[in-house]
């Protein structure tokens, strides 16, 4: 089937795409967007998440259909050209990242949360918003000091 | 995941009728069917997405009643003020179900018809009567630590795994189900099945049914009511045991109480036997302790998973506690 999904702003089209493709998939195997990762793909480890009309989901359970005319924003889509998301320049300044390959589902789900709170978010808040975003590094202390520290630098704003 | 024919369905009547075909399901958020059919575990020939139907609202009706549209996702519902703050176990409950990202997925149907945990249940080179009729249950001795202790039978001690149908069940919700060929409410206390030889029918869903509705009944006890959930770690697991209670005190004497049990049996256990005992007692730990007994009098164990009815009659007694103590709800 033929597939209209609007990526980072831009309308995008794929053609016969198979009904049992996930929205990651396409991302990342036919639009060229390699930036949500494949790693559990049963919705369990977060490192898919992008938003969805607005609403951070795991692209790995979202079946293609679903997503026809939809809005998708991707990590990809945060940054400003060269100039990154306030939420990856703290993961950057507080070495958030270890292997990485959380990184991208846990920048979209952070930045969801920080946009969604004003000020900065308890710890307890935090952590319930990243339950679904495993890092097998363990590296969880350096992220949460990114996440405060966007926070604390969009509350100052 | 096998060959399957997709349709997105507009509106009720479209999806009514495409589901009579044979081998047709209805995808609602997808965070289950998705990764069951990913597993093989579903393979439906036709997959009819019911996520684009305009049944996304919280409705306050006429008399009191509250509409939640079988399309809301879980994390709207969470959020939406009406249920915060005249069912806060509902809010809880739906919050301590699954991850951010999952909640933002998964719709309040699918909730309700979402499928077992069971490890055998989604294991193909294992026994499970309720994936294939008959093979028999690879439970039965065998990893159990999660399993019912209420209500199992010889071929299934399967739980249903849903947080939010706890609290549902407390709250004597409705569920509207519609089809070509027509409308009908049931209760959803008794909505889910018990296994008995025949665990593979979860639900009295009929196969060409849609849920289009959650109905929640004016209840002003609900005001006053909490979600507790025990589990291996803080957060996104399923329950080991979980209680959703309300409660009303007067003069230092229940006049009110209604309760219900998670992870403890193929439905959302609503704890009767408990809330009898309840009734006209005196608001004390004793009492909260005698009415936990009351209802685990009738546990079961399996091999593994004994702990949980000494787990259930403390969660239970500790939520009343919680309850009755000023500040203590919601």
């Amino acid at each position: 089937m033929r597939v209209n999904v609007i990526v980072n702003g831009e309308a995008m089209t794929a053609d016969d795409v198979w009904e049992g493709e996930s929205l990651l998939y396409a991302l990342r195997e036919r639009l060229g967007l390699p930036g949500a990762k494949n790693a559990c793909e049963q919705g369990e480890c977060g490192s898919c998440t992008v938003y969805l009309d607005g609403i951070p989901v795991c692209a790995c359970l979202v079946a293609i259909g679903q997503a026809e005319g939809r809005s998708v924003v991707t990590v990809e889509g945060l940054a400003d050209g060269e100039s990154l998301d306030e939420v990856q320049r703290a993961f950057v300044e507080c070495g958030a990242v270890q292997c990485g390959f959380c990184t991208p589902g846990l920048i979209v789900q952070a930045h969801s949360l920080i946009a969604s709170t004003s000020g900065v978010p308890e710890d307890a808040e935090i952590r319930e918003a990243l339950a679904g975003n495993l890092c097998r590094c363990t590296g969880y202390e350096k992220i949460l000091d990114a996440v405060r520290l966007a926070a604390a630098r969009k509350a100052a704003l | 995941m096998k060959d399957f024919a997709y349709v997105s369905a507009p509106d009720v009547a479209t999806a009514v009728r495409a589901i009579t075909e044979p081998g047709a399901k209805f995808l609602g958020g997808g965070t289950n069917l998705v990764d069951l059919m990913r597993q093989n575990v579903e393979r439906p020939d036709t997959v009819v997405d019911i996520t684009r139907l305009p049944l996304d609202r919280v409705e306050e009706l006429p008399d009191g009643r509250i509409r939640i549209g079988a399309m809301m996702r879980n994390s709207a519902l969470a959020a939406h003020r009406l249920i915060r703050t005249r069912y806060p176990m509902l809010a809880q409950a739906l919050l301590a179900g699954a991850s951010g990202q999952l909640r933002n997925m998964a719709t309040v149907g699918g909730n309700v018809l979402q499928r077992t945990r069971c490890p055998y249940f989604v294991d193909l080179a294992a026994r499970c009567n309720k994936r294939e009729p008959g093979s028999g249950c690879d439970a039965i001795g065998g990893f159990n630590r999660n399993a019912a202790i209420f209500g199992a039978s010889e071929s299934c001690v399967a739980t249903h795994p849903s947080d939010m149908c706890v609290a549902l069940a407390a709250l004597d919700a409705t569920i509207e189900l519609e089809s070509v060929r027509g409308v009908r409410r049931l209760p959803l206390v008794g909505f889910h099945a018990l296994p008995g030889d025949a665990p593979q029918h979860e639900t009295a869903i009929a196969a060409d049914e849609l849920i289009t509705a959650i109905e929640l009944p004016d209840l002003p006890v609900a005001a006053r009511s909490r979600y507790r959930k025990v589990r291996d770690r803080a957060s996104y697991a399923f329950a080991l045991v979980s209680v959703a209670a309300a409660l009303e005190v007067r003069d230092g004497v229940v006049t009110e109480a209604r309760l219900a049990l998670g992870g403890v049996a193929s439905r959302p256990w609503r704890a009767h036997a408990a809330e009898r005992a309840l009734m006209g007692a005196p608001a004390t730990e004793e009492s909260f302790r005698r009415a936990a007994d009351a209802e685990l009098a009738g546990a079961v164990a399996q091999s593994q998973n004994a702990f949980k009815i000494e787990l259930a009659r403390r969660a239970v007694t500790a939520t009343l506690r919680q309850l009755h103590l000023p500040g203590g709800a919601a």
